[in-house]
């Protein structure tokens, strides 16, 4: 047996659709549609593998503004001089030539789940069968004191990536001799546990090259963090004196800036600083709450299916669903939406429909050929998705090891970003 | 039926007297002969050099790719890297089936299925090998051997298109069209080696933290799945 890529070039979807079985729900506009908001991780995975996986019995849109999309895992590499901007940078062709994913550069501005349509920016109203949102996170109004998005050009969060990562690698490149780059850490839950550490660790790679009398300063709210003891080892073997990291004990958690006049401000001491790295609390993305489908900050889903609670027709996949134990990460992501396009295609084909299984790995760099992982796998119970086994990489692992976790980092890059965007 | 010896030979040895010693050189005696079918690739005792294979000398303890002046396999080098060394476990299962422990192994062996051929040759190997690695009681994998994979396992036939849903929790890592970077390839491979390599994970012989993980909790149902899956992309 082989098992081919089929090539979607236009024509062919309603030839295809024509031979195959009859769909189990036949919608006034002819295939099921699903419709798909947001092009990363989780969503263009679900219309890759909806698409890739129902041979054109389902027709799939995907909306995503970005025409080039700027994977956020890795982009602390980039900070680190490890990766060019452009090595993140990943464009939507091949879903459209490879699969028949009718991509749309467009905004979703809103979702009418009585009338269950989507409409988008530029004006259109488009009907759907199954409504998948995966839309990121946003920014909660008013979590840092004196932060807002209209001052991150002074201070940027670099949590989306793109012009925000160049800008804070600019900022940091701009420091003067044996200045302070400081970061204040979000609250959890929030995007990639272990980020704001390794980005920790890839700007003191980069100071201790160009500025090394620098320091980094960090405010933080939680008192215990991602692969804490090996970030600590990491800092102290190759970074040592340089990183001051401040958690709630000594009042991280309690902080305000001034973005024109460069003061962080915690527990009441004012610090001058040359960098301030701002990552507030998070949200999910916002076109989730305006669907409804939120509760609080986040978009409660079934495990099983990643269908919202709101709505059985209504899935939310990645950083923006609140589904239990998995942490918001691009391999969740990735995870979740697998799961997600295997029952979505048994709702709308009647094809077999698998149990659900979840993973997630995370790696982060420390300094060259310095990489360590987490990871777990999960599964589907009736309250939340629910962690089964983990594990995580231990202090004092030897050089070789290290090595080969970085080169496995970078494996898994080239594997998830195949997975999305081929 | 397995005969799982090979601790309790090496304790008789140490313990008892008279019958077990006589035993313990026939086993030796065994295991020499045994030896015959790796003699023309490697080398052992006094003045081994590394040839065709490595020299054997202190094999046991040693990390897998290690053995310096030898050019092993990418796939050798990375199970070292991973953490595999060589104990009584490890070389048994190996020497049962190089390709459950090292896929892309250059050891062109197809494996000694019988156990008992297989503990006296460790026997032999093992008299080859410094303190205290070569001490009983050092030995930290002394269970009786379980590694033995029932046929009937290796003759399930996989469901293709549940290896297939399966299969995209691999292709997160594991590029569907077989590029490997820092990753390896694990498209078209023999549905016998996937399989008997994922269940070398799931019983945690072979070492890397994520692949066992992945791998415990597939069924053996599973398993065979995704090996016919595997095989089937190109």
């Amino acid at each position: 047996m082989r098992l081919n890529r089929r090539l979607f070039l236009g024509t062919s979807a309603g030839a295809i659709a024509s031979l195959a079985a009859p769909a189990v729900m036949a919608a006034a506009h002819g295939r099921p549609r699903v419709i798909v908001i947001g092009g990363g991780a989780g969503g263009a995975t679900a219309a890759r593998y909806i698409a890739k996986d129902s041979d054109g019995q389902i027709d799939v849109i995907l909306i995503e503004p970005s025409r080039t999309y700027f994977t956020c895992y890795f982009s602390n590499l980039y900070l680190g001089g490890f990766k060019k901007m452009d090595d993140l940078g990943h464009t939507y062709g091949a879903l459209a030539a490879n699969h028949g994913i009718n991509v749309i550069h467009d905004h979703a501005v809103d979702v009418d789940r009585a009338g269950k349509t989507v409409t988008l920016a530029g004006g259109a109203s488009l009907p759907y069968d199954k409504l998948i949102i995966s839309p990121g996170i946003d920014f909660v109004d008013g979590a840092v004191e004196g932060w807002s998005v209209a001052s991150q050009n002074s201070m940027p969060h670099a949590y989306k990536a793109g012009s925000q990562t160049e800008l804070l690698k600019a900022q940091i490149m701009a420091m003067p001799e044996g200045g302070t780059f400081a970061m204040v850490a979000p609250p959890n839950p929030y995007r990639c546990p272990p980020g704001p550490y390794e980005r920790v660790s890839m700007v003191a790679h980069t100071l201790k090259q160009v500025n090394p009398t620098a320091k980094i300063l960090i405010a933080d709210p939680k008192d215990k963090f991602s692969k804490q003891a090996l970030f600590q080892e990491g800092w102290g073997d190759h970074y040592a004196g340089m990183i001051d990291w401040i958690g709630p004990e000594f009042g991280g958690g309690n902080v305000s800036v001034d973005p024109d006049n460069m003061i962080l401000t915690i527990d009441g001491e004012e610090t001058q600083v040359d960098v301030c790295n701002v990552i507030p609390a998070m949200k999910a993305g916002r076109i989730a709450e305006i669907a409804g489908v939120t509760d609080g900050n986040w978009a409660p889903v079934n495990a099983i299916d990643m269908s919202t609670k709101a709505d059985a027709d209504v899935h939310v996949l990645g950083d923006a669903a609140d589904q239990g134990d998995m942490p918001k990460s691009g391999f969740a992501a990735n995870s979740q939406a697998k799961v997600c396009a295997n029952a979505v295609r048994g709702a709308l084909t009647g094809s077999r429909v698998f149990p659900a299984k979840f993973s997630n790995t995370c790696w982060s760099l420390i300094n060259t050929n310095d990489g360590v992982k987490v990871g777990a796998t999960y599964e589907a119970t009736e309250d939340k998705i629910a962690s089964v086994d983990s594990f995580i990489s231990q202090t004092g692992e030897d050089s070789a090891l290290r090595k080969a976790t970085y080169e496995e980092s970078e494996g898994w890059y080239a594997g998830i970003t195949a997975d999305m965007f081929s | 039926m397995r005969i799982a010896v090979f601790l309790s030979t090496l304790l008789a040895s140490a313990a008892l007297c008279g019958s077990a010693s006589a035993d313990r050189g026939a086993d030796l005696a065994a295991g020499e002969k045994v030896f015959g079918k790796c003699k023309a690739c490697h080398q052992i005792g006094e003045g081994a050099k590394n040839r065709v294979g490595p020299q054997l000398n202190g094999v046991f303890g040693r990390r897998a790719g290690s053995e310096d002046g030898f050019k092993y396999s990418i796939s050798m080098a990375r199970a070292g890297d991973d953490g595999l060394k060589w104990t009584a476990e490890t070389l048994d299962a190996y020497i049962e089936n190089p390709k459950s422990l090292v896929s892309k192994t250059r050891m062109n062996f197809r494996g000694l299925d019988d156990a008992e051929d297989r503990t006296n040759l460790l026997i032999y190997l093992r008299t080859f090998s410094d303190d205290p690695a070569n001490l009983p009681g050092a030995e930290p994998t002394a269970q009786p051997s379980n590694h033995d994979l029932d046929p009937a396992i290796l003759a399930l036939e996989g469901d293709v298109e549940y290896g297939e849903y399966l299969a995209s929790e691999c292709l997160t890592c594991h590029q569907a069209d077989g590029s490997a970077d820092g990753i390896p390839s694990i498209t078209g491979w023999p549905d016998e080696d996937f399989a008997v390599a994922m269940h070398a994970y799931k019983r945690k012989l072979r070492p890397h933290p994520v692949m066992q993980m992945m791998a415990a909790r597939l069924s053996n149902e599973e398993i065979a799945a995704l090996a016919a899956y595997f095989k089937a992309l190109e």
